[in-house]
This record gives structure tokens, sequence and C-alpha cells, in this order.
């Protein structure tokens, strides 16, 4: 049970800065709290709440709107095998029963070791590449069983570190944005010129 | 009435606003900008909803409100609950097609419910259930298994949540949001798993829940203390008056069997809104509580012995002939009705007693009541609100609620003139934090400043004025409420004194003569001054800030005589107890905050041999030879129209009505305003500052199961800082020590706090802070010393 880490803070509070209404930032947060800890901690949406100026309740309703957050410990490798029309007739029935067996859990349970988390998607928008799956929100297409028996061992051995980090981690390239360019916690009524990257141009 | 030619003419004012439209063939008129659903609330035709609320925002959640509006290409359907009158528009709600929409949404809604109608404690008043027969298919389509969740779970220690019964009508949501600002509950989830829920393990504690269950409009959410004990249909009920606080929220008081079971709110406009506090809406449970006094005590060697009425009175009467003309004294009054108080007031009179204070040293001089008055609804529409009050969420909650809405609306800007964050403070559109005692300067420099000018000079201002800090002398509050009304206009004083009743009883002769107040009594009776001091439901060990004090004036008094529903702390040591019938137990009067008169209602009969106070007051003023020629209660009723000021237009009909009537009464005495210079504190102190929460140990609440555990428990808290200073840990003992006495309490750091104050809670469980106060010092400066 963790808060957000004093670095985390820092950045917590820059991601705060771009929206005119600090709670506009909650679900950036969230996706921060579940970087740190692999899912979304109790302590870290109390945080978070404090960060943004909302009771712990909605920093609760909001997350839990959302099926990619999570809020049990999950595999350090989220798999997620699409069962929707296309997938499902290209073979991701087979796949996922092959799954379930390699790793030994059912679809929606965690491998003793903390390694995988399974579980069974809708739709991924990939049809074209169907059967396809998706490890930590990292598309693999057009898989057959021995594909997975791969990516599996792949993943076990960590040969794929450097394409795949740990769960909860969104983008390994952060986004940047100059104080300058965030809007600042400003009501958007009280706002009077307009922001500088419109360069003084007047908004359509 | 004569009528000329001028006269009609400004009769036919049109008004602007005014929108004609028709419902169902019949013309209407509405107001531009109101939902077609409240237009048709003025008309005989019903449209079925479940979300809309008269004072909540539109949501729109549940449809059940569809109504077909006449548009450029034939009829449509609308939810009525969110679509805005307008000129020449036609409605109809009675349209086969508005039926089977109707019909339809509730087969959708009742898809997912379990229709435990049987043991669902709102069956006979579910607006669910009633609407189902009304609007509904009589069948439904679905053979799906529903939605299953654990049964009912207490989401606090008062309310418990059914979530199959849910129909997600955000009513709950929105009130604790929008009305209440406590968002504790929320949707969680998505989709069919959407459910309201609170933060996993962390209650819904809000001063303000007990609202949500009396507006679910099913069975979801319901509430400990009325858990399966009545069906709405054994239930009689009465509109009355709330007393537990001065807002005087309109209830209805329901009961079955000769036992009070609930109270519902009553939407009173100038006052409530139909909402009441918890503290307010649960307490009846004192009124059942075994602990009440059932039969007239008296002291004997071996204690408080019960003793006949009639032995009693002719006792006390005895105790009161025997007394040295100008020893007697009366303290309380304020938590009884007008009527009550009234009859005191008389029989003090015809005994010569100058002694009397309706209040505790907790409160202002009744001259507060000499400035131009003010009422809720003033104050929660004028430019400028400026409180010099206690914190209103913890004091008096329905206030709270009304004036934070009118902030939130951007209605009213607040200026908040504080020792501490209140729970106004974050709608406050200034908060300004002094040091007790220093409250005219940061007056002063208020008035000063352009911006403050202006804003002052913007429209009407209200002063919303109480005791804000029992550990400080009330004369500070009184000085700067004087300076704020001299100095800018368009001035007037909403005055927050707390106890229910006390604008009643102090306008109805319970008042103190000159400088003679509950102060001066105690200290006169610790004196020996006083031969026989009459408690009239009042505690002075419990309540008088100065602890010492109300010691010693109890131990002086050669007599006491006690008139109350419960032995307190005080009462346990009156030489005669009378056991006094509660509220919901007589009828009567009460007189709100603003001067407000509605009636309080009788619905059970009185617990065991007790009575009302007015009664007592008229057999012993019989007894004592001082015949009141009072037989019934219309008799004090009529005799009080008669012969108060102010209060010449009332009659018992009149109060009856939900919104009751304003009085006003001419002030008491002149204005005496003395200005102290503020008192320096040294740097080694903290100024104290003590006030009360919602719940204490007050006896309302001690006596009510439900809210008892609900009381914080003592503890003193200071900026963090400030304990870093002390050098102790969050949670550890200190001692905090005035010049002469100390007590230990458990210390707690708090952003809230002033830095260089202390804020204690008052009547708390644990160490009592009121040891360290006298009532003769302005303020009080304590050391903090870390013992751990
Ligand atoms: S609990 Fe009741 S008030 Fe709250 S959303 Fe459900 S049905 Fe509506
Ligand atoms: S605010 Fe006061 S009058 Fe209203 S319900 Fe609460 S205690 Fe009763
Ligand atoms: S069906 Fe699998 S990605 Fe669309
Ligand atoms: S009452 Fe109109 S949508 Fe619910």
């Amino acid at each position: 049970m963790s808060r957000l880490t004093d670095a985390h803070v820092a950045l917590a509070n820059e991601i705060i800065g771009r929206y005119p209404r600090p709670k506009s930032a909650l679900v950036p947060l969230l996706h921060l709290a579940q970087e740190q800890d692999g899912y979304i901690t109790r302590d870290a949406m109390v945080h978070i709440g404090e960060l943004v100026g909302v009771t712990s309740a909605e920093v609760y309703g909001t997350a839990t709107f959302y099926e990619m957050f999570k809020f049990e410990p999950v595999g350090k490798y989220v798999v997620n095998i699409c069962g929707t029309m296309s997938c499902a007739l290209m073979g991701s029935e087979e796949l996922m029963h092959h799954a379930e067996q390699r790793l030994g859990i059912k679809a929606g349970g965690t491998t003793p070791d903390g390694m995988f988390t399974l579980e069974h998607a809708e739709c991924q928008a990939a049809c074209t590449e169907a059967p396809c799956l998706q490890v930590n929100y990292r598309y693999r297409y057009r898989l057959t069983p021995a594909d997975l028996d791969e990516l599996i061992d792949d993943l076990s051995a960590e040969r794929l570190t450097h394409e795949i980090p740990p769960h909860g981690t969104v983008a390994k390239v952060r986004q940047h944005i100059p104080s300058h360019r965030g809007v600042g916690v400003v009501a958007p009524e009280l706002v009077t010129e307009s922001p500088a990257w419109l360069n003084g141009k007047a908004a359509l | 009435m004569s009528t000329t030619e001028s006269h009609n003419e400004a009769e036919i004012v049109v008004d602007p606003n005014a929108v004609s439209m028709t419902i169902n063939g019949k013309s209407v008129t509405a107001r531009k900008g109101e939902w077609i659903i409240a237009a048709a609330d003025r008309t005989e035709d019903f449209i079925p909803r479940f979300c809309y609320h008269p004072r909540m925002e539109s949501v729109g959640m549940c449809r059940q409100c569809l109504v077909e509006v006449e548009g450029p290409r034939g009829p449509m359907m609308v939810v009525s609950c969110m679509t805005p009158v307008a000129e020449g528009q036609v409605v109809r709600t009675d349209t086969d097609i508005v039926k089977r929409a109707q019909e339809g949404m509730i087969e959708l809604l009742l898809a997912n419910h379990p229709l435990d109608c049987p043991v669902c404690d709102k069956g006979g008043e579910c607006p669910l259930q009633d609407q189902a027969f009304s609007h509904g298919p009589g069948e439904s389509r679905y053979v799906e298994e529903k939605r299953h969740y654990e049964k009912p779970i207490p989401i606090s220690g008062l309310v418990f949540l059914d979530r199959e019964r849910c129909i997600l009508c955000d009513r709950c949501t929105r009130f604790a949001d929008e009305v209440a600002g406590d968002p504790l509950i929320t949707f969680t989830h998505r989709g069919n798993n959407t459910q309201v829920m609170t933060f996993p393990d962390e209650p819904f504690a809000s001063y303000f829940s007990g609202n949500t269950v009396q507006i679910c409009p099913v069975g979801a959410l319901t509430a400990e203390p009325y858990r399966f004990k009545a069906r709405p249909w054994d239930l009689q009920q009465q509109e009355s008056t709330c007393t537990t606080c001065s807002v005087g929220c309109r209830t209805v008081v329901q009961s079955s069997r000769d036992e009070i079971l609930r109270y519902q709110g009553v939407d009173s406009d100038p006052v409530n809104w139909g909402w009441l506090c918890d503290r307010g809406r649960f307490n009846f449970q004192s009124t059942n509580s075994p602990n009440r006094l059932s039969t007239p005590l008296i002291k004997t060697e071996s204690g408080l012995v019960a003793a006949s009425w009639t032995v009693a009175l002719d006792e006390t009467a005895r105790v009161l002939r025997h007394a040295q003309p100008g020893s007697i004294a009366i303290l309380g009054g304020a938590r009884g009705t007008n009527e009550d108080a009234w009859a005191w007031a008389q029989l003090a009179d015809a005994l010569g007693v100058d002694m009397r204070d309706a209040q505790l040293d907790d409160g202002l001089p009744a001259e507060i009541f000499g400035y131009p008055n003010a009422t809720i609804d003033d104050a929660c529409s004028a430019a400028t609100v400026i409180l010099l009050a206690p914190d209103l969420k913890e004091e008096l909650p329905v206030l709270y609620l009304r004036l934070r809405g009118a902030a939130e609306k951007k209605k009213i800007r607040i200026i908040e003139i504080t020792t501490h964050d209140s729970g106004l403070t974050r709608y406050a559109w200034k908060s300004l934090q002094y040091e007790p005692g220093h409250q005219a300067e940061t007056v002063q420099q208020m008035l000063s400043t352009p911006e403050m000018q202006e804003q002052l000079g913007r429209g009407s201002v209200v002063v919303v004025a109480g005791r804000s800090n029992l550990s400080e002398a009330a004369h500070h509050t009184m000085a700067v409420v004087d300076t704020i009304a001299t100095t800018v206009s368009q001035v007037s004083v909403l005055p927050v004194l707390r106890r229910a009743n006390v604008r009643g009883a102090l306008s109805l002769g319970l008042a103190p003569r000159g400088s003679t107040d509950a102060a001066a009594i105690l200290e006169a009776s610790a004196n020996g001054k006083v031969d026989c001091l009459i408690l009239l439901g009042a505690d002075p060990l419990s309540d008088v800030p100065d602890a010492d004090l109300a010691r010693r004036g109890i131990a002086g008094a050669r007599h006491i005589i006690a008139i109350d529903t419960f032995l307190n702390n005080s009462s346990a040591h009156a030489d005669i107890v009378l056991p006094a019938a509660a509220y919901g137990e007589k009828d009567g009067t009460t007189t709100n905050l603003e001067g407000r008169v509605t009636n309080v209602a009788q619905s059970i009969t009185p617990h065991a041999t007790s009575r009302p106070d007015w009664m007592i007051a008229v057999e012993l003023a019989a007894l004592l030879d001082h015949d009141l020629d009072i037989l019934t209660l219309q008799d004090i009723q009529t005799r009080i129209t008669q012969t108060v000021g102010g209060f010449d237009g009332l009659s018992v009909s009149v109060a009856v009505r939900k919104n009751g009537i304003l009085v006003s009464v001419p002030p008491i005495s002149p204005l005496q305003v003395h200005h102290d210079a503020a008192v320096k504190r040294n740097a080694y102190e903290f100024r104290l500052v003590v006030a009360r929460k919602l719940y204490d140990q007050a006896i309302g609440t001690a006596m009510s199961q439900s809210l008892a555990a609900l009381a914080p428990g003592a503890g003193v808290f200071v900026h963090p800082h400030d304990l870093e200073r002390v050098g102790a840990k969050d949670g550890s003992s200190v001692r905090v020590s005035n010049t002469t006495r100390s007590v230990i309490l458990p210390v707690h750091a708090s952003v809230a706090v002033t830095r260089g104050t202390a804020f204690v809670p008052f009547n708390q469980k644990g160490v009592d802070i009121r040891e360290l106060l006298q009532a003769t010092n302005g303020v009080t400066d304590v050391q903090i010393a870390n013992i751990s």
C-alpha cells in the first residue's frame, strides 16, 4: 500500500499544471500510480484525491469506470487475448485454451510467480491481424499457439524488456510540456488572454 | 376595498417571465426556465419520476418522466425533468405512446430489481412500488438472472445500502455532492456493474446522510434507527419543528403504538428546504430512552428517591415560599416551547425573581436581537454575508446547507472572520483568521481595504453572529458586530444562538434583568445568595464554560429544583427533580433563530408521569397563591398574543402552517457595547479556542444509541508547525495548563487551526477543557507541554 513517491508527486504536479482544473488530471495520475506499483493501491487513490482536491470516493468512482485500472496486484505481464468476432473466427479460443494450459491458470488469474495475468479482452481494433493479443497493451498479431509459447518464453526470460515495460507503464517516453505552455490551475471562466500556444492568434 | 382606476392598472402588470403553455389541453402559466415537470406539478396531471427532485439539479437519469411535446415535425418524446417550458408549448402526458414509454421504463428499471417488497422497509411508501402499479406494464418479459449483490451493507453507522434494489437514480449521490458538499458516495464501476459505493472501508460520514434515505425512491438506502420498526400504514404522523437547534427545521414526527419511530424532513421554503441534519433526525431515540425520568425525585439521606407529584410539588412550593426575597434564581428554559418559557416567566414575575437567564453563559447577550433582524432567506440573498459565528456545519447544520448552497450558486459572497477553518471556509469569498481577542483589529482592517469596501457597498450585508469561542468573552463578538452595524450601510444581523428556543425564551421573559446573567447568578449562588436555584432543563455543570464557577454555583445554592427529562450532571445534585415531557410529547410553539414561530406537535403520551414545563409552572403558581389563571395551552397562547409585543399577530393556527410566522420582539434593553483593547499573548503560549462539534455529550445525543458513538472525543488540535514546536507526536498526550490548573489531552496536528492557537472541542468524552476556562477572563491562554 503506497502513496506516490516524491519523484512521482513532482511529476503529478507538473501534470496537474497542464489543466485549468486540478481534477482534470485525475486519470493521468491514476496511470502514474499504476505505473509505480503495477496496480492502483488504496493509499495512492487517497493521495491522488489530496493532490487534485477531490474525495477518495470520487477518485475511486472514476478509477473503477476503467477496466485498465487494476485494484489488486496483477502479473508483471498482463496478457489480453481478444475474443471478439474476427479473432474468434481466426482461432482465439484455441489460443486462450493454450495459454491457460501453458500458464496453468484460468482467464482472469495470475501465475503464482507473479509474472503473468491472463485476461479475455473484447475487440482491440486489430481485427485485420486476427487473432491478436496485447501484453501490457503492446500488440502481438496473428498468433499461433507456437507463437504464444515463444512469446511466453521470451517474456519469462525477460528478453523483451526493451519493448514491453512492466504492467502500468503507459509510455516509455514521457510527455513533457514546458511549464509556460501549461494552462496552469486557473478556472477557465477567469482566463482573459488566449494561451501561449495560440501565438497570439484568436481561437477559431 | 375601494378600487380606483390606477389600482386596477397597477394590478395588470404582466410578468415578463411568464410563459403560457398547455398540458393535456389545459392552459398552464409557467415561469421561463422552469422544467415541464415542475409546471405540471402545479396541475392535476402527475408525471411519474424517480431521479427528479425539485431541490436538486436535474440529471435525466431514469427517463421515467417521458412526455410528448408538439414539435415542428410532429410530437416527440422528451424527458420532462430536463426540458424547459416554452411559450405556446403543447405537452401531453397521457397519450398511448407516453404510456408505452413509461411502461417500458418501469419494465427496464425492474429488470434487475429483486422485488423483495415484502421484506423491504420502503414498501407502502415506495415510489418504485407505487409507480410500477400506476405506470407500469404489470408484467415483465425478462426471464434472465438478475444482478446479485451482498444484501444490505452498512455504508456508515446510520445508513445501510442494498445495491440490488438501487435503480441508479443519482439522487443520493447528487445530494451528497451538490447539497451537502460531502461527495463520499459516488457511482463506481460501469455498465451493468454500476453501483453506489463509498471509498472502500471508508464510511459515508456526512452530517446529512439521513436525507439520502429519505429521498431514495426505492428501498436501497435504509436508516439503522428505523429498519424493520414499522410499516408506513401503521404510522401516525404530526407535522412539527425540530428543536434540536435553533434553525427550526420542519419535520413530520411519525409514531406507532405510542412510540416515536422516525422524523422526516418537510420542505419549508424559508427554512430547511426539506433537509434535516442527522443529529436532528435521529435523536428521537433519546425520547424513547429507558433512562428517562419517570417520577419526581426527592433528596433524602439515601439519595434521590421517587415521590408522588403531590408530595414533590408541595415540597417545591414549600422551598419557594421559604426562600428569602430576591434569592430565587431560574436558569434555562431555552429547550422548551414558547408557552413553557412564558409560563415560567409569569411564575418568576409572581415570585419577584430577578435572577433569570435562559442561556448558560454560552451564547451572546440578548441585546443581539436589538439590531435590524435578518432571516435565513435574507442571508441567502444578500450581496455579502459576514460570518462572526461558530462553525455552522457543527452547530446549525441546515443553516450551513443553505449558506453553502447560496455561495456555490454565486448568489452571495461570504466573508468569514474565524479562529480556524470552518465548514464554510472553502466556500467563502474571503476567510480572515484571527487570534481570539484580536477580532476588532481584523474587522477594522477588513473595513479599511478598498476591495472590501467595494464589496460591502454592493448591496445588503447580513452579519451572522454567534458565540464562536467559548473560551473567550461574548462581548468581543458583540463589539465587532456593533462596529460593523454602525459603519456599514444596509446591515442586518442573523443571530445564531444555538439552543432551540433560546430566542423564544429570551423574548418571552427569561432574559436576564440588567447584567445579572447566568455567570452572575452562579457567582451569587457560590456566595450563598441563592436560596433556591431552579434548573429549567438546564445543566450548568455540563454547559457553563467555566467549570469551576458552575461547580461553586451548584454547591452554593441552598436548594436546587430541577425540571428535566433526564437526570443529568446538575440535576443529580437537586433536592427535588420533576420529570418533564420531552419533544414529541407536548404541543406548543417554538421560535427559531430568525424569530420564526412554528408549532411543535404532540405525537405520543408523555413518558410515565412526566408533564410539560408550563403545566408545572401553572401548578406551582396555584400552590403559591399566585393563580396564573391558565388551564390550557390555548390560554397561554391567547395571553402571549395579548401581552407580548411582536407576538400579537400570532395564533396557533397560523403557527401550525408550514412556514410559521416571523415575530420581532423589541430589544430588551439598550445596547451597551464595550470595546476592549486586545490582550497580547506571550510567545510560549497558545490562545485557546473552544467550540462545539455536532456530536458531543449533549443529553439528546448521548441518549440516542445511534448517535452517541459518533462523538469524536476530547483532544487538543494545533497547527503542525506548532506541534513540532511542542515536540510532541500526533496522538500523544500533552499537558495543557493555564496559570493555575492543567489537564492532559491527546494532541493532534491540524492545518485548519491558526498558528498560535489551540482548538479543543467542547463537552466531549474524556478530560474536560472547561477546567481551564474562567468566566472573568476575556481570553484564555495555555501552555502545552509534551509529557511522553
Ligand atoms: S441508492 Fe437510492 S437514491 Fe441512491 S442511486 Fe440508488 S435508488 Fe437512487
Ligand atoms: S439543523 Fe437543527 S433544527 Fe435542523 S434538523 Fe438539524 S438539529 Fe434539527
Ligand atoms: S476482434 Fe479481435 S481485435 Fe477486433
Ligand atoms: S425524472 Fe426525468 S429522467 Fe428521471
